[in-house]
C-alpha cells in the first residue's frame, strides 16, 4: 500500500475533462446552417408552386413557417450544450473537477443530439428540394398526382397478377426447396447419385439469372410442343373432347403463361431455398440426431419430427429474404409477355410520357413486404415465447 | 451366457484408436459401472453398443444375438437399449410430455391417449407430472435429465446405458438424478453406466470396470476395485480421484 502511495499513484488529481467549448460552438453553427437550408428549401418549393400556378395561400405560408421553425428547434439542444460547456468551464475554474466532468459530458451529449437530428433534417430537406427543384421537375415526373389518381386501379389490377404468381410460387418453393435439401443430405453410398443430382440442380438454377430461366421456360417449353403432348391426354381423362377439332383441343388445354412464370420462379428460388433449408438442418447439433436415433426413430422420422421443425424455426428470417427476392422478380415476367403491374405501368408511362404510374407499382412492391416482415417477426417472437413461457 | 457381451471391440476415429479390444459382459439385472480417465473411451463404448457409432473390429451381442456390424436393424436394437446422455439432449421444440411420447407413438405405435397416460405415470414416478406441458428451457438441469431418463424408459428398454448423466449438473442437483438410477437398480433394470461419481458407483454397482487406454484394464466387484485394486494404473487413477475429494 505505502509502496504504491509513494509512487504517487494514489491521491493524484482525477482526470481533467476534455474541453467542450469547440463542440458546443460547432453545434450552434450547425443549427444555424440547418435553418438556412430549411429556408432555402421553402424558397425552392415556393418557386415550383408559382411555376405550377398553385396559389400560395395562408396554409402554405404556415407550412413554410413550420418547416423553418421545426429546424430552428435544433437551437434548443445546441444552446443547452453551450450552457453546459460554460458551467463546466466555471466548475473547472473553481477546481470542482467532478462537477466539470459531469457538465462536460452533458455538453457533449447535447451537441451530439444537435448533430444527429440536424443531419436527419438535412437529408429530408435535400429530398424535398430534389423533388421540387427545376420547378418540380422531379415531382412531376414521378409523383404526378392526376395521372396516379386516374390510373392507379389499372396498375393495382395488373399487380394482382404478381401477387398470384408469387403466392403460388412461394408455396411450391417451400415444398420443393425442402425436397431438394433433403435429397442433398441423403446419407450413404446409395444417396450419392441423389446428392449429386441435387447439387447439380442447385448449381445450375442458382447460377442462371432468373430472367433467363423465365425466358427459356416461358418461351421454350411451349415452343417445344411438349405441353401439347402431355396435357391433352391428362385433361382428356376428365373432359369430353368429342366434336372438337385438334386446334380447338390445343386451344382448350393450353397452359396459361402465368403458370410457366410460376414454374420458372419455383425452379430458380427452389435452388436458393434448398440451400437455406440445408444450412438450417446442418445447424442443428448432432446430439439431437443421436438422441432421436437412440430412441429408435428412423432417419426420416428424425428429420420429420426433430430436425426439420427446429431448422425451420431458425431459417424464418433468411427464408423471408428469399421470398421478398421472389416477389420482386415477378416484375420480370413481362419478358414473356405476361401483363404484370410493372408491364402495365410501363404502358401507361409511355402513353402519358410520365413515370408516375411506375411509382405506383414501386410503392405496391414495398408495401407488400412490410406486413410480411412484421408477420415473421411476430411468428419468431411468439415461438420463442412459447418455448420459454410456462403453459 | 451374459445378457450383453462385448468381445474384442475396436473403434477408430480416423487415425485415432479409441477402443483397442474391449472385452466385458453385463448380466441381466446387473448394474455395471465404467470408470476411467477422460478420453479413455467410456462414452464411445456406450455409443457403440447403441449402434450410434459403427465398430471396426470385434462384436457386441445382446441376449446372444449379434447387434454390431452390417445387417443389424439398429432401429429395432434401440428399442431394446435406451441411452441417456451427459447433455440431456431433450428436444427443445417439444414440451416434456411430447418429448416422452414421441417415440412410443412413432416407433411402438401407441395411440396418443395411451402414450400420454403411460408418460404421465412415468413422470409422476419422478415427481414431474406438474411439468408435463413445460418446455425443456424452463426446467433445471436436474429436471431435464430426469425427463431424459423417463424418455428413454418410455420405450421399456431391457438395457439402459447412462453416459455420465450427472457430469453436466450443478452439485446440488446430482442426487435427484442418482436417486432415480438407484430406484431403477432396485427394480432390477440392467444398466451399464459411465460415471465419475465413485461413491455412487461403489454403492449401486454389481461390477466395476476400469477402462484405460481403450481396454478394460481391470474389473471386479466394487469393494475390490475401490478397496484393493490389483493394477498400478487403477491405483493411480483412484488416488487422483481421492485427491480431488470425489471418493
Amino acid at each position: 500500500m505505502t509502496d504504491i502511495a509513494t509512487k504517487g499513484r494514489v491521491g493524484t488529481l482525477p482526470t481533467l475533462p476534455r474541453r467542450t467549448d469547440g463542440l458546443s460552438l460547432a453545434a450552434l453553427l450547425f443549427a444555424g446552417f440547418c435553418v438556412l437550408c430549411a429556408w432555402g428549401a421553402t424558397r425552392t418549393i415556393a418557386g415550383a408552386l408559382d411555376h405550377l400556378q398553385i396559389a400560395r395561400d395562408a396554409a402554405w405560408s404556415t407550412f413554410f413557417f413550420l418547416v423553418v421553425a421545426a429546424t430552428a428547434a435544433l437551437f434548443l439542444p445546441a444552446f443547452r450544450s453551450w450552457s453546459f460547456s460554460r458551467r463546466a468551464r466555471e466548475a473547472l475554474s473553481q477546481n470542482n473537477i467532478v462537477e466539470a466532468r459531469i457538465d462536460a459530458a452533458a455538453a457533449r451529449e447535447w451537441s451530439y443530439i444537435t448533430f444527429g437530428w440536424g443531419a436527419a433534417a438535412l437529408v429530408l430537406l435535400a429530398f424535398a428540394s430534389f423533388i421540387m427543384a427545376n420547378n418540380a421537375g422531379v415531382g412531376r415526373t414521378f409523383f404526378y398526382l392526376p395521372l396516379i389518381a386516374e390510373k392507379w386501379d389499372l396498375v393495382v389490377l395488373a399487380f394482382w397478377n404478381n401477387i398470384k404468381i408469387f403466392v403460388i410460387a412461394e408455396i411450391l418453393v417451400l415444398i420443393w426447396g425442402l425436397v431438394v435439401a433433403i435429397a442433398r443430405l441423403m446419407p450413404g453410398p446409395a444417396g450419392q447419385p441423389v446428392r449429386l443430382l441435387a447439387i447439380a440442380y442447385c448449381d445450375v438454377f442458382r447460377g442462371l439469372p432468373a430472367v433467363l430461366t423465365l425466358y427459356l421456360v416461358g418461351f421454350g417449353l411451349p415452343l417445344s410442343g411438349l405441353p401439347d403432348l402431355i396435357i391433352p391426354p391428362i385433361v382428356g381423362l376428365f373432359v369430353n373432347f368429342d366434336g372438337m377439332t385438334a386446334a380447338q383441343i390445343k386451344q382448350y388445354t393450353r397452359i396459361p403463361l402465368t403458370w410457366y412464370c410460376i414454374l420458372a420462379l419455383t425452379l430458380t428460388y427452389g435452388a436458393y431455398v434448398a440451400e437455406v433449408y440445408r444450412a438450417g438442418i446442418e445447424s442443428i447439433h448432432p446430439s439431437q440426431w443421436a438422441a432421436s436415433r437412440s430412441l429408435g426413430l428412423s432417419y426420416l422420422q428424425t428429420l420429420r419430427y426433430v430436425i426439420v421443425p427446429q431448422a425451420v424455426r431458425r431459417i424464418m428470417a433468411p427464408l423471408l429474404n428469399d421470398f421478398i427476392g421472389l416477389q420482386k422478380d415477378t416484375a420480370l415476367v413481362q419478358v414473356i409477355g405476361v401483363v404484370d403491374g410493372f408491364n402495365q405501368s410501363r404502358i401507361i408511362a409511355s402513353n402519358a410520357f410520365n413515370l408516375s404510374a411506375v411509382t405506383i407499382v414501386a410503392i405496391l412492391f414495398v408495401l407488400i413486404t412490410i406486413p410480411q416482415a412484421r408477420f415473421v417477426d411476430r411468428l419468431v417472437e411468439r415461438d420463442q415465447a412459447r418455448m420459454r413461457a410456462a403453459s | 451366457m451374459a445378457f450383453l457381451e462385448i468381445r474384442e471391440v475396436h473403434k477408430r476415429f480416423g487415425p485415432l484408436a479409441v477402443l483397442r479390444g474391449v472385452d466385458m459382459s453385463v448380466n441381466e439385472h446387473q448394474v455395471v459401472c465404467l470408470i476411467g480417465p477422460s478420453g479413455c473411451g467410456k462414452s464411445t463404448l456406450l455409443r457403440c453398443i447403441n449402434g450410434l457409432e459403427p465398430i471396426q473390429g470385434g462384436e457386441i451381442k445382446l441376449e446372444g444375438d449379434r447387434v454390431s456390424g452390417p445387417g443389424v436393424d439398429v432401429n429395432r436394437l434401440r428399442r431394446e437399449v435406451g441411452i441417456v446422455f451427459q447433455s440431456f439432449n431433450l428436444f427443445p421444440h417439444m414440451s416434456v410430455i411430447e418429448n416422452v411420447t414421441l417415440s412410443p407413438m412413432k416407433v411402438l405405435g401407441f395411440g396418443r391417449g395411451e402414450a400420454r397416460d403411460r408418460a404421465m405415470a412415468l413422470l409422476s414416478r419422478i415427481g414431474l407430472e406438474a411439468k408435463a406441458n413445460e418446455y425443456p428451457d424452463r426446467l433445471s438441469g436436474g429436471q431435464q435429465q430426469r425427463v431424459a431418463i423417463v424418455r428413454a424408459l418410455a420405450m421399456e428398454p431391457k438395457l439402459m446405458l447412462l453416459d455420465e448423466i450427472t457430469s453436466a449438473l450443478d452439485p446440488e442437483l446430482v442426487s435427484e438424478v442418482l436417486n432415480i438410477v438407484r430406484d431403477l437398480a432396485s427394480q432390477g433394470m440392467t444398466m451399464l453406466l459411465a460415471t465419475h461419481e465413485m461413491g455412487f458407483a461403489r454403492e449401486v454397482a454389481s461390477k466395476v470396470c476400469f477402462l484405460y487406454d481403450g481396454v478394460v484394464h481391470e474389473e471386479g466387484p466394487p469393494d475390490k476395485i475401490f478397496g484393493s485394486p490389483d493394477e498400478e494404473r487403477t491405483r493411480a487413477f483412484l488416488k487422483r480421484i481421492i485427491e480431488a475429494g470425489r471418493l
